[in-house]
């Protein structure tokens, strides 16, 4: 019957803009049938109302089954209703037009279970194929959320008129994910099945799990149906033995604190079972008590653990499939597995980008440590300041322009312009004091360090600030459910790229370079060449500080800007540039690169624990300085210095 | 040589003043606190003492290794916190199965070992969700084996480190920078949950000794300051003794010019590894007499950043005279106990109210550049000069 009426709901598709009827119409020749609807007479109301093609039978079908049709029992007509209270809130069925009426004389239609199952498969034929895209689309989301075997037929019929590319390509998706799931013939559901093996969504991995849903079981032997696996129970043989006891195969284990209350209630003169309460203080002191009451029938037997290992082997624990046909979980459970080893290449090239992106980060950290530290050789500890510095500029700009994307334009010139002088007054008051003692600049810089931060902290108070990124930044870059990275880590490694190549053609391709490189090499030579020591290390500092500020300005995106957050990275950036090898901006880029991926992959070999993954890739950078004193791109020659 | 050695009070002068000095401060304390009844010192402010004696013991330490060797050690602060963590294991343990021995003996039933230990699993480790025992608690309830871990741990993760890093040359800033990864990397461990020391929470409850549990606080803050006191005046003699010997001479050579004494035959960095292996161990020591009197030790205590402090003291103080380190701690700690705890009076500028306890830290910071600038020798220094001009 559902066939044959499927069939008239899609011709009333074609019909519908010919020949729409009165609703209320129609209504009234079945008005008995409408009133009291019963599976068998449901048929013909339903059949009428297809053909009659009023665009308001859908919503008609969707409110009766609902129970929200109301009969007027003086005139017979029909109306949508809510009830609030003694009054009706009525809308008619035909015009829409609303009113009220008090709720006596007006009688509620409650179709029953079978009568709505029947409406909502033939609603979803409605739906299907409603002329209104949006609202097929969200029919086909309803159904890949909450599938059932039902829907199959509807949406294999549906399938002919439909002219969306897109809703056709999702249509014929989910009937091969119901036929995989609900199909009549088992040929057809495996070749289905084998059929989503290319596809590593989400949702065919929850379809095929679907169809591998098992439940576990325990019996005496090895039960018939189709076995997915049996379960060694010796791993954990507490819930094992529970199991045991809840399946009534085996009586249930007296806990260590049923024991002691039992052996507490049957205390008689000072002693239990024969045993002096104060001798009660080991397990098999209490046994033997227990033993003792048990032999007298006072409380049920001790099960011992060679008795619960006895039970354990002497059952058969299982894993038993929902579905009956080994040839369709055979085919799901290949499949799935083909599915999962594509999953996990997907994985590993997300693992891959996400690497890139914390690389970029810790590359932007510490890409003007190795100006600084780098080419000078100076410790400077207020760097993660310099960056926090950056990241309050970004800020405060954010505060006075509100315009998002104007804002971050603004904000990077004046973060390098703010850190390029903070930098420079450094190293005019405080470094170049101190090129001789180069540790001596790591405790002076931790001074400026502190106090800038505490600076920071009363200026701004302790709570994160937001740097709110552009909505053009905002989202991610899907690529499939599996690879996906968000545009604000993307601007991050462009960043870093632009910076790198900023930094090389500074370096390699510039007048300041190059007094900036014959500075490190040899000063003395350099000045009597006319090179002036004195404002190429400025510059040079100024330089370095600067980069970190802009630097702050992108981590302050991703992060939330706190006056500590300098502090969080100064150490992976001292270690981003002395594992690369200093002096060097490729090593630099080496090092964050190294550093990046090992944290990634060590998190991936241990998902729950960020801190453990951190103390690991410390713990693996200090053995690795062991053996490659001078970082990966070491300097050669004369330069290596010492 | 016809000139015959002196003796090791006349060639070190300032041991006999320190230990001069130090007996009667503690003498001078020990008679005002509560505990003899005259109630001059508060008992917390005895513990504030006490602390500082520990914090001026591994301050020598600290002297010792960077100030004479010339290796900045951003790690020694780490030490000490280890120290602290391992007598910390056995007092929390010792004090929970008192009470839970206590509570349990009510029951009608005497109590097993096993409920025993269950029950101060449960109580230790319930912050963290767990109530199982980890490994490294094996031995927490012998206070003899935890005694023997704050000389033992502290002293060979020193070994270990100190080995691999000398070994391969580690030299100068990137030593100090391999330290700090260090500290960091055992911050960050301590700082998980299931690192079986509780996670952030720390060990806590510390001041309560077990055993005597009678003893009021005042009584066993004295103990431990008198301990402290002791503990300084040992170590001093003993890094005194250290680098007044041929091998304190060898040491700071190395701190001058390393590759001379190397090129002189002498292995240096065996003598390093000794310099950085026993102030790391008096490091653990005075950490362990520390927390008890701090009542609580938590991983943001080994943070890299209260190393750096240690180095600021030191620098401060006055770097190769272990006085100067004595100083140095003392009176930064003092002084930032006081500015912090709200004991300095605020400035009124009118416009603005310079309160101390939001800005004691940029003072502190631009004093120590201040100091770094224009007296790399620190108090100490200053204190040198005016000796040796009268």
């Amino acid at each position: 019957m559902i066939r044959a009426l499927l069939c008239l709901v899609w011709l009333s598709v074609f019909v519908s803009a010919a020949a729409a009827q009165d609703l209320q119409h129609i209504l009234q020749t079945h008005a008995d049938e409408v009133a009291k609807p019963s599976r068998g007479s449901v048929g013909d109301v339903v059949e009428d109302l297809a053909t009659s093609g009023s665009p308001r039978a859908a919503l008609f079908l969707e409110q009766w089954a609902e129970k929200n049709v109301w009969r007027d029992d003086a005139s017979g007509r029909f109306f949508f209703a809510s009830e609030d209270g003694e009054t009706l809130a009525l809308t008619d069925i035909d015009s829409g037009a609303e009113t009220t009426a008090p709720a006596d004389g007006f009688t509620q239609i409650k179709p029953n279970g079978g009568v709505r199952r029947v409406i909502s498969t033939v609603l979803v034929q409605f739906q299907l194929s409603d002329p209104d895209a949006e609202r097929r689309k969200a029919a086909l989301e309803s159904i890949a959320r909450r599938g059932n075997a039902t829907q199959l037929e509807p949406l294999i019929a549906s399938l002919d008129t439909e002219t969306d590319p897109d809703i056709r390509a999702r249509k014929e998706q989910l009937i091969t994910f119901l036929t995989a799931r609900f199909g009549d013939d088992p040929e057809k559901r495996v070749a289905a099945i084998k059929s989503l093996s290319s596809d590593t969504s989400v949702e065919v991995r929850a379809a095929l799990s679907q169809i591998l849903a098992s439940s576990t079981g325990v019996a005496p032997t090895r039960p018939e149906g189709n076995i997915a696996r049996i379960i060694d129970p010796t791993n954990t043989p507490d819930a094992a033995y529970a199991e045991l006891v809840e399946a009534g195969l085996a009586p249930p284990a007296v806990t260590a604190s049923e024991l002691r209350a039992e052996l507490e209630a049957n205390i008689v003169e000072g002693r239990v079972g024969g045993v002096p309460v104060a001798q009660l203080d080991t397990k098999a002191a209490r046994q033997k008590a227990y033993s003792a009451l048990a032999e007298a029938g006072i409380v049920p037997p001790l099960v011992t653990e060679d008795d619960k290992l006895e039970a354990l082997s002497s059952h058969v624990f299982y894993e038993v499939y929902d579905e009956g046909n080994p040839a369709i979980t055979d085919a799901a459970r290949e499949t799935l597995d083909a599915v999962e080893t594509r999953v996990g290449w997907a994985q590993s090239v997300d693992l891959t980008l996400d690497g890139l992106s914390l690389a970029s980060i810790y590359f932007l950290a510490a890409i003007g440590l190795a100006i600084t530290f780098g080419q000078m050789g100076v410790i400077n500890m207020a760097h993660g300041e310099f960056i926090m510095m950056g990241a309050y500029t970004g800020y405060v700009v954010q505060l006075i322009v509100p315009d998002y994307t104007l804002s971050l334009v603004m904000a990077l010139p004046l973060a390098f312009a703010i850190t390029f002088g903070a930098g420079v007054a450094m190293e005019r008051l405080v470094i170049r004091h101190l090129y001789h003692r180069p540790l001596e600049t790591l405790l002076a810089t931790f001074g400026i360090s502190i106090a800038l931060q505490q600076i920071a902290k009363n200026i701004f108070g302790t709570q994160a600030r937001p740097l709110t990124s552009p909505d053009w930044l905002g989202g991610a870059l899907v690529i499939s459910d599996v690879i996906q990275i968000s545009y604000i880590r993307i601007a991050i490694f462009v960043l870093a790229m632009i910076f790198l190549c900023l930094l090389l053609y500074i370096l390699k391709r510039t007048r300041l370079g190059l007094e900036v490189r014959a500075v490190t090499q040899n000063p003395g030579m350099a000045a009597s060449m006319g090179i002036n020591p004195d404002r190429i290390n400025m510059m040079t500092f100024g330089l370095g500080s600067g980069i970190a500020g802009v630097a702050g300005v992108g981590i302050g995106l991703y992060a939330q800007v706190t006056s500590e957050m300098g502090a969080n990275y100064i150490v992976q950036s001292f270690m981003t540039v002395v594992v690369g090898g200093v002096g060097s901006v490729f090593g630099t880029l080496a090092g964050a690169g190294l550093i990046g991926f090992l944290q990634k992959g060590i998190e991936w070999l241990n998902p729950s624990n960020t801190l453990a993954a951190q103390t690991y890739m410390i713990l693996f950078i200090i053995l690795f300085i062991q053996f490659r004193p001078k970082g990966i791109v070491a300097p050669k020659g004369r330069a290596a210095g010492d | 040589m016809t000139q015959t050695r002196r003796s090791f009070v006349q060639r070190n002068p300032s041991v006999l003043w320190f230990m001069a000095a130090i007996g009667l401060f503690t003498a001078l304390v020990a008679v005002m606190s509560e505990a003899t009844g005259a109630g001059l010192i508060s008992t917390s402010f005895v513990k504030t003492l006490g602390k500082t004696l520990c914090l001026c013991l591994v301050a020598i330490a600290m002297d010792v290794v960077w100030g004479y060797c010339g290796i900045l050690s951003l790690g020694h602060f780490a030490f000490f916190g280890i120290g602290g963590y391992a007598i910390g294991m056995w007092l929390m343990y010792a004090r929970t199965e008192m009470i839970v021995t206590e509570s349990l003996a009510n029951q009608t039933i005497p109590a097993t070992p096993q409920e025993i230990s269950d029950a101060i699993g449960n109580q230790i480790f319930g912050v963290v969700g767990s109530s199982e025992f980890p490994a490294i608690w094996t031995f927490a309830d012998s206070l003899a084996m935890q005694l023997a871990f704050v000389v033992l741990v502290p002293g060979l993760l020193a070994l270990v480190f100190g080995w691999l890093a000398f070994r391969s040359r580690v030299t100068g800033v990137y030593l100090s920078i391999l330290t700090q990864a260090m500290t960091l990397a055992l911050s960050l461990y301590l700082f998980q949950n299931d690192s079986g020391l509780r996670g952030n929470n720390g060990l806590s409850g510390l001041q309560n000794i077990p055993g005597f549990q009678d003893s009021g606080q005042d009584i066993i803050s004295l103990v431990f300051f008198l301990a402290s006191s002791a503990a300084l005046g040992l170590g001093y003699l003993l890094f005194a003794w250290i680098t007044d010997s041929k091998m304190g001479n060898i040491i700071r050579a190395i701190r001058d010019d390393e590759a001379r004494v190397r090129f002189l035959g002498y292995h240096v960095e065996s003598y390093k590894l000794f310099v950085f292996t026993i102030t790391a161990v008096i490091a653990g020591l005075a950490g362990a007499l520390y927390y008890p009197q701090a009542g609580i030790i938590n991983p943001a205590e080994i943070a890299p950043i209260a190393s750096i402090y240690l180095a600021v003291w030191v620098a401060i103080g006055g770097r190769g005279r272990l006085y100067g380190a004595v100083i140095g701690a003392a009176l930064v700690s003092l002084l930032s106990s006081w500015f912090t705890g709200g004991g300095a009076p605020n400035i009124n500028l009118g416009f603005y109210t310079i309160q101390w306890v939001d800005w004691w830290l940029v003072l502190l910071g631009f004093t120590f550049v201040l100091v770094t600038l224009f007296a790399p020798q620190g108090i100490g220094g200053l204190f040198d000069k005016l000796v040796r001009k009268s």
